[in-house]
């Protein structure tokens, strides 16, 4: 459980965070996410006690990180730019964090073999890839066991099979009963490893809410069905809330339906599925609609660049 | 592959008090680091090298043209100092590898680990500034014996060599190992003063050699009372054989070399508890 309370930064003039509040709680994945800048690893770094807050306070199962005595098995923390000497082989940087509360090589050599580093383990971190130094992160923020993950942009620089591997890894953590935090600016990512969601921009909170529910009240969200009874399942889902849109005869748009609720309805009537899709590409959409006051850094033909890049994604 | 092998853990009944921090054990994780960097071996060798192979190189070239000194230059040779004088340049090694352990830890990010693994701070700093004073006096200690005896070895062959057993020799030859140490201690402590390796070693190299030689310029009259209680010039009273006018005695000097680095230390310790990692 981590408890954010007025929690507020400032850099000089330059307030990166400001009057944040919010509870991340244990049992499930909470994707933190916001544009560039908005002070995602600022409040990460406070959390861990790494950068004091101009004001407010943040805990960790009830106590500030600093005042925890046993600090690698209460949160386990892999930071942005990877807080790794590159001289140092991995073992060797996993070791050396490991001595700072006794926790035995054994364990060592456990997280290299959960990360999948283990014929890279002896090699010096300063030839690593991009990939193998996410998965390192994730190792030392691994070996204390901890109750509590926080990971700034761990997805970051991971092929497709590390993405999906991060993303069992992490539900399987919180499945545990831990409590999970993980940045990104990537709402389609998140939407398919969080349950919860926590979006700042500019330092200030902007939505704490289910993921469910940001789907549900994404501007334009919608599921793509295929389906050779598209006619017979179109009557099934109509609602007062839900439209159904049809470009192909058997294919429909369903909004106001999560993909949950429809693969039940189609499977209680026996109607087999070809595809069922919630449509990435809007919640992207819904998200920078949300951040859109909130963008730090704009660019001027912003709107028909991403709006590809979210179609083909 | 996405299992977690270990008991789970779950929020409402956090981790029994297993691992705590201890300083003993930041000390155990920062002698794993320390002997897992290559740059500590080198550079610890570059030291032991200026040290032993200076010392050895000046003794053999005295020995050779010691029958061509005149009576003068006889008279100004110090068989002790000569075989010790590579310390002057090992001391920029030691300072530089002082500094490195600190900064190479902000040049890589590694310090946000360090500090997340070690939130009160203070035992990372006195396990890096004990352990590398220690490391270092070690091996300050056995270079500077080695070149003593080597470069005394060399000059036996001229019959102008001496011993540890002359007066105030092993004050000397130990001594230089002890001024090389607070050289080491100095330069970790500047270097978490400074968190970056380039204003660190410059910074370093400033308080030792470069500040002696800017008061030199100073009028005589001010020059004989400052200059003494400079850094370098206090700490190098230890390793003088024949006290000189204007200079500190060889144990008040070293104890005032001392006092600045672990003012220096204590600098560090206050900042590294308030700056933000
Ligand atoms: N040490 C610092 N000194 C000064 N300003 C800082 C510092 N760290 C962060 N900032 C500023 O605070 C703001 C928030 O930065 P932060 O890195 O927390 O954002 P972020 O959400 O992690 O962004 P990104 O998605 O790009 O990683 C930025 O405007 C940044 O310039
Ligand atoms: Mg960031």
């Amino acid at each position: 459980m981590i408890e954010a309370h007025a929690l507020s930064k400032r850099y000089g003039e330059r307030a990166a965070v400001t009057d944040l509040s919010f509870t991340v709680r244990p049992g499930v994945v909470t994707g933190f996410l916001g544009p560039n800048g908005a002070g995602k690893s600022t409040t990460m770094r406070m959390i861990l006690g790494l950068d004091a807050p101009t004001s407010g306070s943040v805990t960790v199962n009830g106590k500030a990180y600093a005042r925890h005595r046993a600090p690698l098995h209460e949160v386990g923390a892999m930071l942005e730019a990877r807080a790794i000497h590159t001289g140092r082989t991995a073992y060797n940087h996993l070791l050396a964090l490991a001595a700072t509360t006794g926790i035995p090589q054994r364990r060592v050599d456990e997280v290299i073999e959960i990360v999948g580093l283990r014929e890279a383990a002896r090699k010096r971190v300063g030839g690593f890839s991009l990939g193998m130094g996410q998965r390192l992160g994730i190792a030392s923020a691994l070996l204390g066991d901890p109750a509590t993950l926080v990971l700034d942009e761990p997805v970051n620089g991971l092929d497709p099979e590390g993405i999906l591997w991060i993303r069992n890894l992490l539900k399987d953590l919180a499945a545990q009963g831990r409590t999970v935090l993980l940045s990104s600016h990537l709402m389609s990512e998140m939407s398919l490893t969080a349950e919860h969601l926590i979006v700042i921009g500019r330092g200030r909170l902007i939505a704490d809410t289910s993921v469910a529910e940001f789907v549900r009240g994404a501007a334009g969200g919608s599921v793509r069905v295929r389906t050779e009874e598209a006619d017979r399942l179109r009557t099934l889902l109509a609602g007062p809330d839900v439209s159904v849109a049809s470009a192909e005869r058997s294919v429909l748009e369903v909004s106001g339906l999560t993909s949950d609720r429809i693969g039940r309805i189609a499977a209680d009537a026996g109607i087999a599925l070809a595809e069922l899709t919630p449509q990435l590409a809007s919640l992207e959409e819904a998200f920078m609609e949300l951040t859109r006051d909130a963008v730090e850094f704009q660019a001027p033909a912003r709107e028909p660049a991403l709006a590809k890049e979210g179609q083909a994604a | 592959m996405s299992t977690i092998t270990a008991e789970p853990v779950t929020s409402t009944a956090p981790a029994a008090p297993r691992g705590q921090v201890t300083q003993a054990r930041v000390l155990r994780s920062e002698w794993i680091k320390m002997r897992t960097l290559r740059s500590t071996f080198w550079t610890l060798a570059a030291a032991l090298i200026a040290l032993i192979g200076l010392g050895a190189l000046f003794c053999t070239f005295t020995a050779s043209r010691w029958a061509s000194f005149n009576p003068h230059e006889r008279a100004d040779f110090e068989p002790t100092l000569t075989s010790l004088r590579g310390y002057f340049l090992a001391q920029l090694a030691i300072g530089v590898l002082g500094v490195l352990m600190i900064t190479g830890e902000y040049a890589t990010g590694m310090i946000r680990a360090t500090l997340a693994a070690v939130p009160t701070r203070l035992p990372v700093l006195w396990a890096k500034a004990g352990l590398y004073a220690a490391v270092v006096w070690v091996v300050a200690t056995v270079g500077s014996l080695i070149a003593f005896l080597l470069g005394q070895g060399i000059l036996s062959s001229k019959h102008i060599g001496t011993s540890l057993s002359a007066p105030g020799v092993a004050r000397v030859v130990f001594g230089a190992g002890l001024y090389l140490t607070v050289v080491g201690l100095l330069g970790v402590a500047i270097g978490a003063l400074i968190r970056n390796t380039a204003g660190g070693i410059a910074t370093v190299f400033g308080l030792l050699l470069v500040v002696p030689v800017l008061f030199e310029a100073l009028p005589s009259s001010w020059a004989n009372h400052v200059n003494q209680w400079l850094p370098s010039n206090a700490g190098q009273s230890l390793v003088t054989l024949h006290h000189q006018a204007h200079t500190l005695s060889p144990w008040t000097g070293f104890t005032v070399f001392l006092l600045y680095g672990l003012v220096a230390l204590a600098g560090a310790a206050y900042l590294l508890k308030r700056r933000d990692a």
